[in-house]
């Protein structure tokens, strides 16, 4: 009894793991930079590239200075 | 419109803006919805290195308008039209059309000055002035 017990609680605790993992990677994935161009066009930077990690961390200071 | 209230207006409509602030061309700053001390300042310098950053991927002259970084903290929009710009701060994955339509929005109502009424003159000064010209 106390192993099936045991057994379910591994399973549980594993599967919330597995769900705290993927949230947190699902929201990484929504880092990103947009900039829009007067000619009409678009550059979409994610996360992980040089440009976007340049600038990234002037937006993280620029929501930080906000919220101080 | 004064640009204090066309901020207030802005933070009236937009309930998804947590903060903004108004700048000009040379990074002084016009109004701002924070407290004054560091903080207006430091979101106008963020602004404008995002936005010569952003500049720096495209070559040919072509300028930026517009630009949105999106963090799981929060997002950071600036906006550019002329002389003036304006930046913004939301909650994380806001409506990013409404409020780049928001911020252009207070951006045009700034620039849209009413134009002054023109003192008109009243018939007794016309008449005088008139007899003036006929001495």
């Amino acid at each position: 009894m106390a192993r099936r017990l045991l057994g379910f609680v591994g399973v549980a605790a594993g599967a919330l793991a597995g769900t705290v993992a993927y949230r947190r990677s699902a929201i990484r994935r929504h880092d990103r930079l947009d900039v829009y161009f007067d000619d009409g066009s678009m550059v979409s930077l994610v996360e992980g590239s040089p440009e976007a990690d340049r600038l990234l961390p002037v937006a993280r200071d620029v929501l930080a200075a906000a919220r101080s | 419109m004064d640009a204090a209230q066309a901020l207030a207006d802005l933070t009236e409509i937009s309930s998804q803006i947590e903060a903004a602030v108004l700048f000009s061309e040379d990074g002084a700053v016009l109004a701002s919805t924070l407290a004054d001390g560091e903080a207006p300042a430091r979101l106008v310098r963020g602004a404008q290195e995002l936005l010569e950053g952003g500049a720096a991927f495209r070559s040919g002259g072509a300028a930026v308008t517009q630009l949105e970084a999106s963090t799981p903290d929060g997002g950071v929009f600036v906006v550019r039209d002329g002389a003036r710009g304006i930046v913004a701060t939301t909650a994380p994955q806001p409506t990013a059309g409404l409020v780049f339509y928001d911020l252009k929005s207070c951006l045009r109502s700034v620039e849209e000055e009413p134009p002054k009424p023109r003192r008109r003159r009243s018939a007794k000064a016309a008449a005088s002035e008139e007899a003036d010209g006929g001495a």
